[in-house]
């Protein structure tokens, strides 16, 4: 439990959906905003993974 | 002498003597230089492996490949993303086996994991191969650093000479010891000059990012999105998965590995490291702010975006700190590479091929020989190359990827690889990535009837692919002569 995939597929597929200039975000070019915000989903699900992995011992 | 030349002078030699006083009172055996007596902790570990990606590649090769290329510089920010994923499954199964059977080196591992010496000594050239061009980028940026920081006063030759004599002298003296105090340092000058520059140079000149981007789309539309041809998607995609699966490949880095003390660090930093990667986002608005402020910088000489935009906006002193921050992120790294490699032709090809019952006393006196004669070597290939940085270490990204197959099946529960694959997939791998490298050929060049999407994927991908294939053919074919009755 392929939760590390999520991010993995996020950068490496999202450029095919997302590769144009405008809408920009927070002044950032759309696909350079999707790669920022995929950094940041990585740190979001890596911290899950982090606390689901049976660390706990 | 000018104020930024008195401020990088001090560094340097502040550096020098913080990588000279680490060896003090310890008792320098070869683990404790080459690998810092396994000893480090998560703070230490995190400012090694996050340290390792700020080198001059980030300081000058990001901001020089955001100028130049636009959007193809993007991949920066993602395949180290990519490989912390990756070290959260991969590091930790690494370090068990390493500290299990006390390994010292990326050589150590593999030979020991295929039970095959020669294996340990093709991946030992390999790792020095690929280091030369990862040297060589660190050389160059620090002569760029210090010969426009100085105002020309000081010709990059001088400063390549001088910089490869200060790391020289305490690697030899100190190893890993002299490498991890100055990259506290290193690391956090870098962090506040790479901020600094990436909020103040395009609020100066446009007023904000959003400004910035969109004169950039003005004047150049198509620089910030992936063209249809060349730096395009399929580029960025293979890029991104061949540099992230290399970057634990690297001799150095996987040294770093060895030299934690526990398998949990790596689980830790992989949650945090990737935040660390977006600092690289400001060394690309550097590069963003310049083009259209310091414009006609081709080939090369785009490596000098950042620094070309700095004196023309700051005072001599200002420039200094900058340039002190350069002379640091060249240093630290020159250094941790130089000791790997040291390590690696003293411990994995001259005790293992030349004089097997060499004490650790010996193959450490060779190491600390072997380090004055790699930087004279690399210090001719810098005085004399021309390619980019972000070339560079992609050059070197191509060879080193070419062992991850062989680590990664060695990793799982049942290893289909047998040795004799190993090595023949390696191989393969390597000669192809010199062939290519050689004849400068591209995917498009070398296969010119794949389909139109396909020719601007990496050629270090094609390297790896022609790895796998031959390691699990050959595998199966020396599997089946093993396995067949007398």
């Amino acid at each position: 439990l392929l939760l590390a995939l999520v991010p993995v597929l996020a950068i490496l597929a999202g450029v095919d959906l997302v590769n144009q200039y405008a809408p920009t975000v927070l002044g950032l070019p759309l696909v350079l905003a999707w790669q920022v915000g995929c950094v940041v989903l990585t740190v979001v699900i890596m911290w899950l993974i982090y606390r689901l992995d049976p660390n706990h011992k | 002498m000018n104020a930024a030349l008195l401020i990088i002078g001090m560094t340097t030699a502040i550096a020098l003597l913080l990588g000279l006083r680490a060896a003090h009172g310890r008792d320098m055996n070869l683990q404790q230089w080459s690998l810092g007596g396994r000893s480090f902790g998560v703070i230490f570990m995190f400012i090694l492996l996050a340290g390792e990606i700020y080198t001059t590649f980030s300081f000058l090769g990001a901001s020089g490949w955001s100028y130049s290329k636009g959007a193809a510089s993007y991949y920066i920010l993602s395949y180290q993303t990519l490989a912390y994923i990756f070290s959260y499954f991969l590091l930790p199964k690494i370090w068990r086996y390493a500290s299990q059977h006390k390994l010292l080196s990326q050589p150590h591992f593999f030979a020991r994991k295929y039970d095959s010496n020669a294996l340990g000594i093709l991946v030992a050239a390999v790792g020095v191969i690929a280091l030369v061009p990862y040297l060589l980028l660190q050389f160059k940026g620090l002569g760029i650093i210090v010969s426009i920081a100085s105002y020309g006063a000081i010709p990059a030759s001088t400063a390549i000479c001088t910089g490869t004599l200060v790391v020289t002298a305490y690697v030899t003296v100190s190893g890993m010891h002299g490498v991890v105090w100055n990259a506290i340092v290193k690391d956090a000058l870098i962090l506040a000059v790479v901020v600094f520059l990436g909020i103040y140079l395009p609020c100066h000149y446009y007023g904000g990012y959003g400004a910035m981007f969109s004169a950039i789309n003005a004047a150049r539309p198509e620089f910030l999105v992936f063209p249809e041809h060349g730096f395009s998607k399929i580029w960025f995609q293979s890029t991104v998965l061949l540099t992230a699966t290399g970057f634990f490949m690297w001799p150095h880095t996987f040294g770093c590995v060895l030299s934690a003390r526990h398998e949990d660090t790596f689980r830790r930093n992989a949650v945090y490291l990737p935040l660390y990667s977006l600092l690289v986002l400001f060394a690309l608005f550097v590069g963003f702010s310049a083009l259209l402020q310091v414009p006609g910088l081709h080939g090369a000489d785009a490596d000098l975006a950042l620094l070309k935009l700095s004196v023309q906006t700051f005072p001599a002193w200002f420039v200094g700190i900058i340039g002190a921050a350069g002379v640091l992120t060249a240093l630290v790294p020159s250094s941790v590479i130089l000791t790997s490699a040291a390590t690696i032709i003293a411990n994995d090809i001259y005790k293992v091929a030349a004089r097997k019952n060499a004490s650790d006393t010996d193959v450490q006196r060779v190491a600390r020989r072997v380090v004055p004669v790699l930087s004279l070597v690399t210090l001719g290939f810098t005085l004399s190359g021309g390619s980019t940085i972000v070339a560079l270490l992609l050059m070197g990204y191509n060879f080193v990827t070419q062992l991850f197959p062989a680590l990664f099946f060695s990793l799982m529960q049942r290893n289909p690889v047998t040795k004799q694959g190993a090595f023949a997939g390696i191989l393969a791998g390597v000669l192809t990535v010199a062939a290519v490298t050689l004849s400068k050929s591209t995917v498009a060049s070398l296969f010119p009837f794949l389909p139109a999407t396909l020719m601007d994927l990496n050629v270090g991908m094609v390297a790896l692919l022609i790895n796998i294939g031959t390691t699990l053919l050959v595998s199966v074919a020396t599997r089946r002569v093993q396995t067949q009755p007398d």
